[in-house]
C-alpha cells in the first residue's frame, strides 16, 4: 500500500539547514496499523506529513497504492489527499460552526457528492462511531471524545485507502483514549490501513507493528502482539 | 461557472458567512452605507434637476428679451444719450436676418417700468394691474397655462384689435364673485370696456410678470395707449439647437445697425438671456450630479475595501479552518473561489439593500418636501447608474476578494495545522 525508499527530507533554517529525515525505507501493506513512535524531534510527525502530502520530500520515492507521489502541486495533492488519504488530528480540527454531520460530509463535498448522498453517507459514518444521536450537535456541543469520533468518522467518509493518526489521544484522558483506539481497531478490523504517530507506548502497543523513529532514521520496526482497547473501555 | 450555480458551493459561503454574524453584520453595513450615500447623493441631484427644469418649464430654454435703452457713445451725427425706441418692423428685420430666431413677440407693458398701472373697474370694484399688449405668440416663448373655459389672444383679437383680455387669477379674485364665471364678463380698463377671454394660471419663472397681469392684444393696446408702432421689448425664442448667447450678440448687432447706435455701444440696447441663466443652473446640477457620482464611488470603495480588510482578518482566523479544508482535499481554486464570493456575495447583499434603502430615503424626501418652494422633484436614480453601481461592486468586491482568498491559499495546509 506504502512504499517509501529512501527518503531524505531537511529544513532550512536561516543558513543551516536541519537533515530531519536521513534516509527512511519503509513499507506498509493493506490492512495494516502501524505505529510510528519517537521523541519528538525524531522526524516522525515530517514523516507523516510527506505520506498526508502535505509536505513534499527532497530526496527518494514515495508510491501510495501504485500511484508514484511526486511533482505534486498544490491541486494535484488536494485531489490525491482527498482521493487515497483520511485524516485524524490531535486536536480534532472540527470546523466548529459546521453540526456533526457537517463536518462528517465535508471531504465528501470535494468529492462532489451530491448532497443527499452526502448526508447520507455522514450519517451512516456517524452511526458506526455511536454517534448518530449527535449528528445535528456543533462541535461545542460534544465531549473531547466524542469530537475524536466524529474526526475519525469524517476520515473515514471519504472511504481513503489509509488512514492517517497524528498524536490521536493526544488530547484525551486514558479512558477516552482507549474508546478511541478499540474505534481504530475496529475499523483496522474491517481491512483499512491505518498509521498511527503515538508518543504513548500503552497505545502504541494496541497496534499491530511499531515503527522507532530516532534522529530520522527507523532504529527498530517490529510486529507486535496486539492488545485489544475493548478489555479497558 | 457551474461552480456558481452549485447549491452546495453557496451552502458553504452562507456556512462560513453565518458563522460570526456580528462581523457579518458591521461589514455589511459599511458597504450599505456607501452605497445608501451613493444613491441619495445621485437621486438628490436628479431631483434639484427636475426641480429645476419645472420651474423652467413655462418658459422656453433658450429664450431671451431685448428692449431699448439710451445711447452712451455718439454715431453717425447722433449725440450720445439719445433715448432709443424699439418699432414693430425691427421684429420683421430680426426675423429675417437672424436665421436662428423660431419665435419673436414684440410685447407692450403699462404700469411696469415707469407709468402708471391701468385702472381697472368692474362694477363698483376696482383695482389697478399691470396690462400688458401681446400677439398670441408670446405664448410659444413663455407658455400661459388658461383655466378652462378660457383662451389666450388670438389671431383675429389681433386682426380686430378686439377689445378682449385675459386676466390673472389674483384680478379674478379681485374682480369678480367666487361662484360667478369671469369668462364673458366685462372689465372696464382705464375707462374702456373689455371683455374678459380668459384666466390665466400664474406659474413663476422669473421675470416680473404676476398673478394680477391683464392681457390684451397688442393692437388694442397700441390704440389704447396711442403707441403708434412702438414696442416695449421683444421676447425671442432660437431654435432648440442655436446658441442663443450667439444669437443674443446677433439680435443686438441687428438692432444697433437698425438705429444707428455705435456697434460698441454696450448700453443702448438692453438683454436678458435666460438661455444663459438656464445653462448656468443646469451647469450646477450636472456638476452637483457628478460630485455625488465621485463622493458615491469613493464611499463604496471605502466600503468594500472594509469587506477585504475584514475578509482579511477572518482568513487568519480561518487559518486552522482552511487548513483542514485543504487536508481533506479543497483544491487551491476552490478556497480561492469560497473566500471571493463570500466577498461577492457580502458586497452584492450590501448593494441591495442599500439600494432598497436609499430609494426609501429617496422617496421621504420627496415627500417632505412636496408643497415646499423649494426646485426639488420626483428624486430617482437613473437605472444604468444603479446597475453601474452593481457592477462596479461586483468587480470591486472580486478585486478586494482576491487579496484574501491569495493569503488563504498561500498559508500552507502544513502550517495550518500545526499544533500550537
Amino acid at each position: 500500500m506504502i512504499e517509501i525508499k529512501d527518503l531524505h527530507k531537511s529544513y532550512k533554517m536561516g543558513s543551516n539547514s536541519l537533515h530531519v529525515l536521513k534516509g527512511i525505507n519503509f513499507s506498509v501493506e493493506e490492512g495494516e496499523l502501524v505505529a510510528i513512535m519517537g521523541s519528538s524531534g525524531s522526524g516522525k510527525s515530517t514523516l507523516l506529513n510527506i505520506l498526508g502530502m502535505l509536505d513534499v520530500l527532497d530526496e527518494g520515492s514515495y508510491t501510495l497504492d501504485g500511484v508514484p507521489i511526486k511533482d505534486l502541486n498544490e491541486t494535484k495533492a488536494a485531489q490525491y489527499r482527498n482521493k487515497f488519504l483520511g485524516f485524524v488530528f490531535q486536536s480534532f480540527n472540527l470546523i466548529n460552526y459546521k453540526s456533526a454531520m457537517e463536518n462528517v460530509a465535508l471531504p465528501l463535498y470535494y468529492q462532489k457528492v451530491g448532497r443527499k448522498e452526502r448526508q447520507e453517507k455522514a450519517l451512516k459514518y456517524l452511526e458506526q462511531v455511536g454517534l448518530r444521536e449527535w449528528a445535528d450537535h456543533l462541535p461545542s456541543e460534544l465531549s473531547g471524545g466524542q469530537k475524536q469520533r466524529v474526526a475519525i468518522a469524517r476520515a473515514m467518509a471519504a472511504e481513503p485507502k489509509v488512514l492517517l493518526a497524528d498524536e490521536p489521544t493526544g488530547a484525551l484522558d486514558s479512558t477516552t483514549s482507549y474508546e478511541v483506539m478499540d474505534l481504530i481497531q475496529k475499523i483496522n478490523d474491517a481491512g483499512n490501513t491505518i498509521l498511527i504517530v503515538t508518543h504513548e507506548p500503552d497505545i502504541a502497543d494496541m497496534c499491530k507493528r511499531i515503527v522507532h523513529l530516532k534522529d530520522g532514521v527507523i532504529v527498530e520496526d517490529k510486529k507486535i502482539t496486539q492488545v485489544r482497547a475493548s478489555q479497558y473501555v | 461557472m457551474r461552480f456558481l450555480f452549485d447549491g452546495n458551493t453557496w451552502q458553504e459561503i452562507f456556512g462560513s458567512i453565518g458563522k460570526n454574524r456580528t462581523r457579518t453584520i458591521i461589514t455589511v453595513i459599511g458597504v450599505l452605507w456607501g452605497i445608501l450615500i451613493y444613491i441619495v447623493l445621485s437621486g438628490a441631484a436628479k431631483g434639484l434637476d427636475n426641480g429645476f427644469e419645472k420651474q423652467f418649464q413655462n418658459v422656453a430654454m433658450n429664450s431671451m428679451f431685448t428692449w431699448a435703452q439710451s445711447t452712451s457713445m455718439p454715431y453717425k451725427g447722433f449725440k450720445t444719450g439719445r433715448q432709443l425706441q424699439l418699432k414693430l418692423s425691427d421684429g420683421v428685420l430680426l426675423k429675417n436676418r437672424i436665421p436662428e430666431i423660431q419665435y419673436i413677440a414684440p410685447r407692450n407693458v403699462k404700469g411696469i417700468f415707469g407709468g402708471s398701472p391701468a385702472q381697472i373697474i368692474r362694477s363698483g370694484k376696482s383695482g389697478n394691474y399691470a396690462v400688458y399688449g401681446d400677439y398670441p405668440i408670446s405664448t410659444k416663448i413663455a407658455t400661459k397655462k388658461i383655466y378652462d373655459g378660457g383662451r389666450f389672444i388670438n389671431d383675429e383679437d389681433i386682426d380686430g384689435a378686439r377689445k378682449v383680455c385675459v386676466i390673472g387669477e389674483r384680478t379674478q379674485k379681485e374682480l369678480f364673485e367666487n361662484d360667478e364665471n369671469p369668462i364673458g364678463g366685462y372689465i372696464r380698463i382705464d375707462n374702456v370696456f373689455f371683455q374678459v377671454v380668459g384666466v390665466h394660471k400664474f406659474t413663476p419663472g422669473g421675470g416680473f410678470e404676476s398673478d394680477s397681469d391683464i392681457y390684451i392684444p397688442f393692437t388694442t393696446f397700441k390704440k389704447l395707449y396711442n403707441t403708434g408702432e412702438n414696442v416695449g421689448w421683444f421676447a425671442i425664442a432660437a431654435y432648440d439647437d442655436a446658441d442663443v448667447i450667439k444669437v443674443e450678440e446677433n439680435v443686438k448687432a441687428v438692432l444697433k445697425n437698425i438705429h444707428n447706435v455705435n456697434p460698441k455701444d454696450e448700453r443702448a440696447i438692453g438683454s436678458f438671456n435666460l438661455g444663459e441663466i438656464f445653462n448656468r443652473i443646469v451647469g450646477f446640477a450636472k456638476g452637483l450630479t457628478f460630485m455625488s457620482l465621485v463622493v458615491g464611488i469613493a464611499t463604496i470603495l471605502a466600503g468594500v475595501i472594509g469587506i477585504g480588510n475584514i475578509l482579511l482578518i477572518s482568513v487568519k482566523e480561518r487559518t486552522k479552518e482552511l487548513g483542514v479544508r485543504r487536508a481533506l482535499g479543497a483544491t487551491p481554486r476552490e478556497v480561492r473561489s469560497l473566500i471571493i464570493l463570500e466577498s461577492v456575495f457580502l458586497t452584492m447583499l450590501a448593494g441591495i439593500m442599500g439600494i432598497i434603502l436609499g430609494a426609501g430615503v429617496l422617496s421621504l424626501i420627496n415627500k417632505l418636501t412636496q408643497g415646499m418652494d423649494f426646485p426639488y422633484a420626483n428624486p430617482t436614480v437613473p437605472i444604468p447608474y444603479v446597475l453601474g453601481a452593481l457592477v462596479i461592486m461586483v468587480v470591486l468586491g472580486t478585486l478586494i476578494g482576491l487579496i484574501p482568498a491569495q493569503r488563504a491559499v498561500s498559508i500552507k495546509p502544513i502550517d495550518a495545522l500545526r499544533e500550537e
